[in-house]
């Protein structure tokens, strides 16, 4: 090579090198987290000093508690507490491993037991945390390429569910079997042009059967009708309707009668009626066995602590012996449902017979930030009548936008069977809240 | 202070420091032997060839880093792939005679009504579970029925169909030590301080909240942990979680979004890879622990921008572990963080293992390599592991905690931690940081130093191949061979010891290992037991792999000197 090519050569080498380094220079990252104004308020929660119940103490404020999940009120009850000490005088707090390397105890075998005998279906298999008992079983069946059907009202958990598995998920509307039905003939007519692909497609349909976001219960009985017809799997979310719905507490297949062999799967939580920390899936044998190994909730984390596996279990022991507090639990909810019809400007969303059920705006005034005063103004005023309700989080699923901030839409009612509770919300704190609409 | 290094070569990084690297994950066979460099002397004038020197490199390292993967033996390899090829052939030859009836089929089926759905599983994808995981599935789950210290009771169980069901004989093998539970710190107890505060706690508040963090579910108890958090690790703030893995999945979305290039260990967790994966940024692998993997990786995203479209990045995030708990390796942390300063990068340490169990007062990685605990953006880690609890936390500046609270999917859908959980943490944390009043915090650290330093130490002179760091309290030891998985487990179990051993697919297919987890409440007669029955078990099956034999130490702590022969 002359000379002069090989000094051109080297300068081209040497302008590259320098290039990169001015790029490496000038580039600039976004902040890590969005930088907020100096003056915008820190985010603060209500600080909640003092045992949950159905009183609770809240910014220093003794209130009726209509805002956390214990619908059996079984979050202060005697014997849970003493069975939970018993447990951890026993056995520790912590667990200090996954279910697969020494995590696994007595406890946690007795409780899955008891549930899968409570819930009459073969197995069950617990998760250390509510939230990602669904969004861990999902991603172990579905993969890539199956195709899931879900409703649109589905909770968050189930999304990421969804999210991870990265099937192929279609919505259809709210409790609309015909939407549903539609789909499915749309999914059929693919098959029939390509049969190979149809062979290897799993298919299942998503549900809740008390949603958290409406407060309806979904019908049954027409998805077991749609799933033998189209030969779609039917997974279940229950962490609502567990401990609410059915004459002793089984759900909402004990509610429409339906055969728990039917149901592929049924996932639920332990935070809202069993009042414990976890949640658990049960059915049959053959898919339940699959989630000991591919479940990333199950094998990658440490098991649930023996104590409030013990609690489980003695609030699992309440609801058997005493089938009388879900009718009692009903009859609350169906009073307070009436009691709070007619408010000018506030509609009750929800079934009468769901123990969370959500005030929503009749119609909004136009602007998010005004509706949201608005709901915050009427919080502040229970607040300070001693009534604490709260904010909902309602999601949109992906059909429309994946946002993850919280879109508060709602103002959610919990209600529970305490005796004390519903004596005390007499008609006149009713209508206290009715003239301040 | 002369220790072996496997190979490395001078690098000098543009702010003038020097980096030598040991090339761990990367098989130093390349000629068959080990290369040695000498770096740097010390006092001693030993011939050549038979001393290996540390990098005391300029200023990164103010402390030895000496961390080894011996290369797998030759004939070893072959023979473990020999061994996976007869299991194959046996499980075809099994398959076949289960389809053909000949063989009474033990798994559960499907429905009678459903047989013409869709089927939920592909065969293939269950061929490892069917005829190679069965055969030695009691070594997993086992249950035990006590608190999991440093010893604990098993439940017995037998199966009579070749493991596909158990039968639990109502006896317990009581007193088998630990060598497998996370608890560095021996706090998994049910008396003494932390089980008393928790279980006060207990009858006040009960055990469950039944409410998001946003909603009901943010007790003050809750706001107290977080300031201790926050004042232990030495940031600004710090949020708490109730599921480690929950922690990850949830909040590196609620951090990163499309448009942003997330840099990930190779050997990184389920719960970070799934947290990237759920986030939509892109994901690129580093090879494990190799900053110059990872420096090539963050100059090539930089220079060339996203794919296709080649626009600046918005953010780039570092995932990375304090220690690896299936090699037992420890990050880099020096040589990260230089790399994040100069390129700009974020980096987000999980140290769910190495919280508690590593420098001097239990503060993590940060604090072994003497660093600042502000050059780190984001700190996560576990309650699970040194603390005796569950949950995970996060910490950092105030900003990003602030953020957090609004945006992260956990505080806003997930119910809170339990109380007396919480208080287990607040009362162990409290003691490690001595602010209990006694010592105990800090006699389990210097404990947990010792037990490591003397087991890893006699495991290498016994001439097992261990793998990782000097200093890690996780301790794997390789088997190789399928057989010997299952073997070692149960010949532990008989001698009364209770060990993890890992397979395929927690490990790649040639290496699987035993994986002991030391403790503070070991004391020197259960390791020393524990180190007799190892040998017993690994002169039974031939575990003692290692090529480069050590000579016994003379007795002297931490700084020591040793010869090595090599063959």
């Amino acid at each position: 090579m002359a000379s002069g090519q090989q000094w051109v050569l080297v300068e081209m080498v040497q302008a590259f090198y320098e290039e990169k380094e001015e790029l490496i220079e000038d580039w600039q990252p976004e902040p890590l987290v969005p930088l907020v104004s100096k003056d915008h308020p820190p985010p603060k929660y209500d600080v909640v000093s003092g045992p949950t119940s159905h009183k609770i103490i809240v910014n220093g404020k003794e209130c009726i508690n209509f805002a956390s999940f214990n619908f059996l009120g079984l979050l202060d009850n005697e014997r849970v507490k003493n069975q939970a000490l018993t447990s951890l005088r026993k056995y520790g707090v912590g667990t200090c491993g996954p279910r697969g390397f020494y995590g696994t105890f007595d406890v946690h075998l007795e409780l899955e037991e008891r549930l899968a005998k409570f819930m009459r279906t073969e197995e069950a298999i617990i998760y250390s945390y509510g939230f990602a008992t669904i969004a861990s079983a999902i991603p172990a069946y579905s993969k890539r390429g199956d195709i899931v059907f879900v409703d649109e009202a589905a909770c968050f958990s189930i999304q990421k569910g969804l999210q991870a598995s990265r099937s192929n998920i279609k919505y259809f509307k709210h409790n609309d079997m015909d939407d549903l039905e539609r789909l499915l003939k749309e999914l059929e007519t693919e098959d029939q042009e390509n049969p190979r692909k149809a062979r290897v497609t799993r298919r299942f349909i998503v549900v809740e059967g008390l949603y958290i976001n409406t407060g309806d219960i979904c019908p049954l009985p027409e998805l077991v009708q749609l799933k033998y017809k189209y030969k779609v799997r039917i997974l279940l979310e229950e962490s609502l309707s567990f401990g609410v719905l059915g004459e002793h507490g089984r759900g909402v297949t004990e509610h429409f009668g339906v055969n728990i062999d039917d149901i592929d799967l049924i996932s639920a939580n332990m935070e809202n009626s069993l009042a414990s920390i976890g949640g658990f899936c049960c059915g049959r044998s053959f898919v339940i066995d699959h989630q000991r190994l591919s479940g990333q909730g199950y094998c990658f984390s440490a098991s649930l602590p023996p104590m409030l596996a013990a609690a489980a279990i003695e609030a699992l022991n309440i609801m058997e012996e005493d089938i009388d507090i879900f009718r009692l639990l009903r009859d609350k909810c169906k009073h307070i449902h009436s009691a709070l019809q007619g408010i000018s400007g506030l509609e009750v969303v929800g079934e009468s017979i769901s123990p969370a059920f959500h005030l929503q705006l009749e119609k909004s005034t136009g602007s998010r930030e005004l509706d949201v005063k608005l709901l915050r103004g009427i919080i502040d005023y229970g607040e300070k009548n001693d009534i604490k309700i709260t904010f909902s989080v309602a999601t949109i699923p992906a059909s429309y936008c994946f946002s993850s901030c919280v879109t508060p839409d709602y103002i959610v009612i919990y209600a529970q069977t305490t005796a004390h509770s519903l004596a005390q919300i007499s008609i006149d704190d009713i209508q206290m809240l009715r003239m301040h609409i | 202070m002369l220790i072996r290094m496997t190979e490395s070569s001078v690098k000098k990084l543009s702010n003038g420091d020097r980096c030598y690297r040991a090339s761990n994950g990367v098989k130093p066979g390349k000629n068959g032997c080990v290369k040695n460099h000498y770096l740097y002397q010390k006092q001693h004038c030993y011939p050549e060839e038979k001393i290996y020197h540390v990098a005391h490199n300029g200023g990164l390292y103010k402390r030895p880093f000496n961390e080894v993967f011996e290369e797998t033996p030759m004939l070893v390899a072959v023979l473990t792939y020999m061994g996976y090829g007869i299991l194959t052939l046996f499980g075809y030859l099994r398959d076949f005679m289960r389809d053909w009836k000949i063989e009474k089929c033990q798994n559960a089926t499907e429905r009678e009504e459903q047989k013409d759905f869709v089927p939920l599983y592909q065969d293939f994808e269950n061929f490892y579970t069917r005829n190679l995981y069965m055969r030695i599935r009691d070594s997993w789950n086992r249950p035990i029925c006590s608190v999991p210290g440093a010893k604990f009771d098993v439940m017995d169980r037998v199966s009579y169909d070749y493991n596909w069901t158990f039968k639990y004989t109502g006896k317990v093998v009581k007193d088998v030590i630990n060598m497998g539970s996370y608890n560095y710190l021996g706090f998994a107890e049910n008396h003494g301080l932390c089980a008393d505060a928790a279980a006060d706690v207990t009858m006040k508040y009960g055990v469950g909240v039944s409410s998001t963090r946003r909603e009901m579910g943010n007790l003050a108890k809750h706001e107290e942990l977080e300031k201790l958090v926050a004042r232990f690790l030495g940031v600004e703030a710090a949020m708490a979680f109730g599921m480690g893995f929950a922690t990850n999945s949830m909040n590196i979305p609620a951090l990163v979004g499309k448009g942003c290039l997330i840099l990930s260990d190779e050997l990184n967790h389920a719960s970070l890879v799934l947290g990237a994966r759920l986030s939509g940024a892109t994901i690129r692998v580093f090879k494990h622990n190799n900053m110059q993997s990872l420096e090539k990786l963050l100059r090539d995203a930089i220079v060339h921008g996203q794919p296709r479209t080649h626009r600046p990045w918005k953010k780039i995030l570092i995932l990375v572990e304090g220690i690896y708990s299936m090699e037992g390796s420890i990050i880099r942390l020096p040589e990260v963080i230089a790399l994040k300063k100069k390129y700009k990068a974020f980096l987000y340490l999980d140290e769910a293992h190495s919280i508690g169990a590593l420098g001097p007062s239990g503060k993590g990685v940060v604090e072994y390599f003497g660093l600042d605990p502000k050059d780190v953006d984001i700190m996560m880690g576990t309650f699970t592991k040194s603390f005796g609890a569950a949950g995970g936390y996060i910490g950092g500046k105030k900003e990003l905690i602030d953020y957090l609270f609004t945006h992260s999917h956990s505080a806003v859908y997930a119910t809170s931690m339990s109380p007396p959980v919480v208080e287990q943490i607040i009362t162990s944390m409290k003691c490690i940081m001595g602010e209990d009043g006694t010592t105990f915090g800090r006699d389990r650290i210097q404990q947990l130093a010792e037990n490591t330093r003397y087991f890893r130490r006699k495991l290498q002179e016994m001439g097992f191949i261990i793998y990782g760091n000097n200093d890690s309290p996780v301790v794997p030891l390789m088997l190789y061979m399928p057989a010997k998985i299952g073997a070692f487990g149960r010949e532990m179990l008989k001698r009364n010891i209770g060990v993890v051993v890992v397979g395929f697919p927690a490990t790649p297919i040639i290496e699987s290992r035993a994986r002991f987890c030391l403790s503070a409440a070991h004391t020197k007669e259960m390791l020393d037991t524990a180190l007799r029955m190892i040998s017993e078990v690994g002169d039974l099956l031939q575990l003692k792999y290692s090529r480069h034999l050590l000579v016994p130490l003379l007795d002297r702590p931490f700084e020591t000197t040793y010869e090595e022969n090599e063959e």
